[in-house]
């Protein structure tokens, strides 16, 4: 008999994995939506292909690692649709095939699968991407509607972070150019509010990391309302950081990799050579995790007394 | 240290059994430096595997004479000395390549596995059997040089010792010949190179069980 070490909470209750990645998928409808209807069919195709790629993947190791096979439980499902979500409309259909297979296979299994991977599957998987091919992955094009050509002959133009001009109304309903899932604000923001209601998420990464944004881009001399709704702010903080796995387990732990992933984009943003820097972030942040879970509750103990008496006396 | 070895197994040792890259992890600094190409993993491997069979040979024949407590200064000077050869003669006759080596040709005086061949084997056996154990360990390192530079050019660059093989169409992953590219590959074929060491060592514990 193995005995299983874990971390607290040890209480079970009804909610599966599976039911949590549905209420992600669910949640994620909204973007995926307006983000296939501003660019129209070559979205529709990129998310297709990195969703089945990602399951796929997935099948193919669990069956030739001779491991139970889990896809049923969507988290495969899941971080393909982010994956395809982050990517920009114009990209080649085949950088969503190595993205997800680098995020299944090398980030997600080889470190030991769902539960264990130490970044974020899709979050690493962008920033390969990225590092990669740069011009693939940078090359945005605007949305078109479905009015006029679709796609690739779309008019390239540079994300708002260069551009830093876009009517306020346009920012909120998507008619921005981006990756596919973060143009529309409102789809983001319904998204979060599903996640919310079901109880999926806690506000607490979500707000205090747009929070942090704000601020520090309001301190560096930007324009905070700017900051947060052009690029990738606020599809990162709803369904990136809020990764269950790699995100730190107390309220405490949670509101400061939140509040330092806002500080790290934003210097990354202002001072870096990069335009958009939610990806590093949510990464640095993600690498920190297991430091702060292993920290911070002594700090918590020491801080907020009454709840260090409380759980005394139970004890 | 047993007296019993035989040349082979101690020049067999270094290439699989105890590969100074994939068992003994050592020598990581210039392995994920250099290998950006093929022909880069060679050039360092047989700079290494010169420095290394040389060190061992001369260290071994000095070892009833170097005082202990003096051994690694000792152990230095002479890998110095071989190094610095190793670097003349590549400025003279291999300009490119000493170009692309750069500071690690110099920085082979600091690599672990030839201080380590130095303290564990060449201080405590025969000149001749110091040599075999350098030439195995300098051809295991100079093998996982070329195979990591290999698959780093394939992958970052489309083409193996400058052969390009994929095809003008082939759009190379840039991330493998930078940095982070470079520890992600050797992750990988340390894990693959372990695994298979295992799955044959098993092989070979339940060929032996059957017989007994």
């Amino acid at each position: 008999m193995s005995l299983r070490l874990s971390t607290a909470p040890h209480v079970h209750n009804p909610v599966t994995t599976q039911r949590l990645m549905i209420c992600v998928i669910i949640a994620l409808l909204p973007c995926t939506a307006v983000g296939i209807y501003a660019f129209g069919l070559p979205a529709l195709i990129l998310v297709a292909v990195s969703c089945v790629s990602a399951v796929v993947f997935e099948l193919l190791w669990q069956v030739i690692a001779h491991q139970e096979v889990r896809i049923k439980d969507c988290s495969a499902l899941v971080t393909g649709l982010i994956l395809g979500l982050n990517l920009p409309a114009a990209a080649p259909w085949w950088v969503a095939v190595i993205g997800s297979g680098f995020a299944i296979l090398i980030v997600k299994q080889l470190f030991g699968g769902l539960g264990d991977n130490f970044l974020n599957p899709a979050m690493a998987a962008r920033a390969v991407l990225l590092a990669s091919w740069p011009v693939h992955m940078t090359h945005y094009v605007a949305p078109t509607f479905f009015a006029g050509t679709l796609g690739f002959d779309a008019v390239s133009t540079a994300t708002l972070l260069v551009t830093k001009s876009a009517a306020l109304q346009d920012l909120f309903l998507g008619n921005i150019p981006g990756t596919i899932g973060e143009v529309s604000k409102i789809a983001i923001l319904a998204g979060f509010l599903f996640l919310l209601v079901t109880k999926t998420v806690s506000w607490r990464i979500p707000v205090v990391m747009v929070g942090s944004v704000a601020l520090f881009s309001w301190a560096f001399g930007g324009d905070p309302l700017m900051a947060v709704l052009s690029g990738g702010v606020l599809f990162g903080a709803v369904f990136m950081a809020t990764d269950y796995v790699t995100s730190p387990m107390t309220p405490w732990g949670q509101v400061i990799y939140a509040f330092m992933i806002g500080l790290i984009v934003t210097l990354i943003r202002q001072f870096g050579s990069y335009p958009e820097g939610v990806t590093y972030g949510i990464l640095l942040m993600n690498i920190c995790t297991p430091l702060i879970d292993r920290f911070l509750p002594r700090h918590i103990y020491g801080h907020v007394k009454t709840e260090g008496k409380k759980e005394a006396k139970q004890a | 240290m047993s007296e019993n070895k035989s040349m082979g197994q101690v020049f067999f040792n270094g290439i699989i059994p105890e590969n100074p890259t994939f068992r003994l992890v050592l020598g990581t600094c210039p392995t994920l430096a250099v290998t950006t190409s093929a022909i880069n993993g060679v050039g360092m491997g047989a700079a290494a595997t010169f420095v290394l069979v040389c060190s061992n040979l001369v260290i071994s024949l000095l070892r009833n004479f170097i005082p202990n407590k003096v051994r690694i200064p000792a152990f230095i000077v002479i890998i110095c000395t071989f190094v610095t050869m190793v670097q003349m003669l590549m400025q003279a006759y291999l300009p490119s390549l000493y170009e692309s080596l750069g500071i690690f040709i110099p920085l082979i005086v600091v690599n672990c596995i030839i201080l380590a061949r130095a303290e564990a084997f060449a201080s405590k056996n025969t000149p001749i059997l110091s040599a075999a154990d350098g030439l195995g360990m300098g051809l295991g390192f100079t093998l996982a040089l070329t195979l990591m530079g290999s698959i780093r050019e394939l992958i970052g660059s489309g083409s193996v010792f400058g052969l390009n093989v994929l095809g003008a169409g082939y759009q190379p992953m840039l991330l493998i010949v930078l940095a982070s590219g470079g520890f992600l590959t050797y992750g990988l074929l340390l894990g693959l190179f372990n695994l298979a060491v295992r799955k044959l060592e098993e092989k070979r514990a339940r060929k032996e069980a059957e017989e007994a």
